[in-house]
């Protein structure tokens, strides 16, 4: 059996307002020293205000060699963007 | 050491900084935003059945997928909305649950029935264009998870509007009848959307805290003015009026004089007294009940999973 720490995956919010996003990841025994390590890993230079490390076990990923197929439903549906609607240049605010 | 935290609390509203799920925040603060999110939530999820009404019977593949596209950004708009009212503590089973018993709100506008094919067309014109006036400040709203979700749904507005523009555009293009299909049913949601901002500022209660807290950025008067300056223009071009005689330019303040909407049928629709009102929570609860099943097996799958995983 291994013995090293686990993988933890770390997300950092830049300020208030902001989702919290994925910067990368880092090994920690648990999850309290993960987020002391994540704290010294990522934001030694004030790059956020807060921190979430969820454990990479724990994250269900969709796999990269799935991708066009997973994403093609929303290939073709070109009318779900603004822009398919063609609208005079006269009439204002739409 | 509670005022500390008040005061922490109302210097980063006051600053437009956003506050984030695990601050501190007062309860009545809490509640407002449970509410108003939920309402919100609601009301995306009751909105998809006016024009869901109309989607076997759209007139062309064309209209017919963009018209599925966009119910179903409804439901997502929903889901986002929920997902913020847990960063709260709320409970989802529980907003549904008083939903269907009608402990909870959602926006009048969908109480209205939907009589023609126009009224697809004149909701995303008029309707989702008041959402839109509603939603664009929202989007600096002072909770950050309700601000968020306001961004992504503001962005996907823009095709609904514009998709209903442009179905009403071609629809003035062909037949007299067609064309007197459009006012007629401008005529009928002219009133209701400008309802949705809610009643007159001097007899809204929730305002002036709303607006302290930073969670309401614009009275609802001031943006029912905003929506009657931006429509008219495009109504002119669309070659439909509104069913307004107030309606006029007024020079000095370069805005739009309007008459005020029938508040005491806005009362009466929002205590449940509007055409589908109980149709509207009897389908809702019909599918939530029908959908029992689904949410069973669901669980039952998932458990099986687990155990076979910890055997292995």
């Amino acid at each position: 059996m291994s013995t090293s720490w686990p993988l933890w995956e770390v997300f950092v919010r830049g300020k208030r307002g902001l989702n919290h996003v994925h910067v990368g990841s880092l090994h920690a025994p648990d999850a309290e020293m993960a987020l002391r390590n994540a704290r010294d890993v990522y934001t030694r230079r004030n790059e956020g205000v807060s921190i979430w490390v969820v454990p990479a076990t724990e994250i269900t990923a969709s796999s990269p060699d799935e991708k066009d197929p997973f994403f093609a439903p929303a290939g073709d549906k070109v009318y779900r963007h603004p822009t398919f609607y063609a609208i005079p240049e006269d009439v204002p605010h739409l | 050491m509670a005022d500390d935290l008040e005061l922490r609390f109302e210097r980063t509203v006051q600053s437009e900084a956003r506050i984030e799920p695990r601050d501190w925040m007062p309860d009545g603060y809490r509640k407002t935003l449970i509410r108003q999110i939920a309402q919100h939530a609601h009301s995306e999820i009751i909105g998809m059945q006016p024009e869901g009404n109309w989607i076997s019977r759209a007139p062309s593949l064309r209209r017919k997928a963009i018209l599925l596209a966009k119910v179903q950004d409804e439901a997502g708009h929903g889901l986002y909305l929920y997902s913020a009212t847990e960063t709260l503590g709320a409970d989802r089973e529980d907003l549904t649950t008083k939903l269907i018993e009608g402990r909870q709100k959602y926006s009048s506008i969908f109480n209205y029935p939907t009589l023609t094919f126009a009224d697809v067309g004149v909701i995303g014109w008029l309707v989702d264009g008041a959402a839109i006036c509603n939603q664009v400040p929202l989007c600096r709203t002072s909770y950050g998870p309700y601000a968020r979700a306001m961004i992504r749904i503001c962005k996907e507005e823009s095709f609904h509007q514009r998709q209903g523009y442009e179905l009403l555009m071609t629809m003035m293009r062909g037949t007299q009848q067609q064309r007197d299909m459009v006012q007629d049913s401008v005529n009928r949601w002219w009133w209701p959307a400008l309802m949705m901002f809610g009643p007159p500022d001097a007899e809204s209660t929730n305002t002036e805290q709303s607006m302290a807290w930073r969670i309401k950025r614009d009275t609802n008067d001031e943006l029912r003015q905003k929506f009657v300056n931006m429509s008219v223009p495009q109504a002119e071009a669309l070659g439909v009026t509104f069913p307004d005689p107030e309606l006029k330019w007024n020079e000095e303040r370069g805005e739009y004089d309007f008459g005020q909407p029938d508040w005491d049928e806005f009362w009466q629709v929002v205590k449940g007294g509007g055409v589908c009102n109980e149709q509207r929570i009897a389908h809702r609860r019909k599918a939530h009940e029908d959908g029992a099943w689904v949410r069973e097996a669901a669980a039952a799958h998932a458990a099986k999973h687990a155990r076979k995983e910890g055997a292995a």
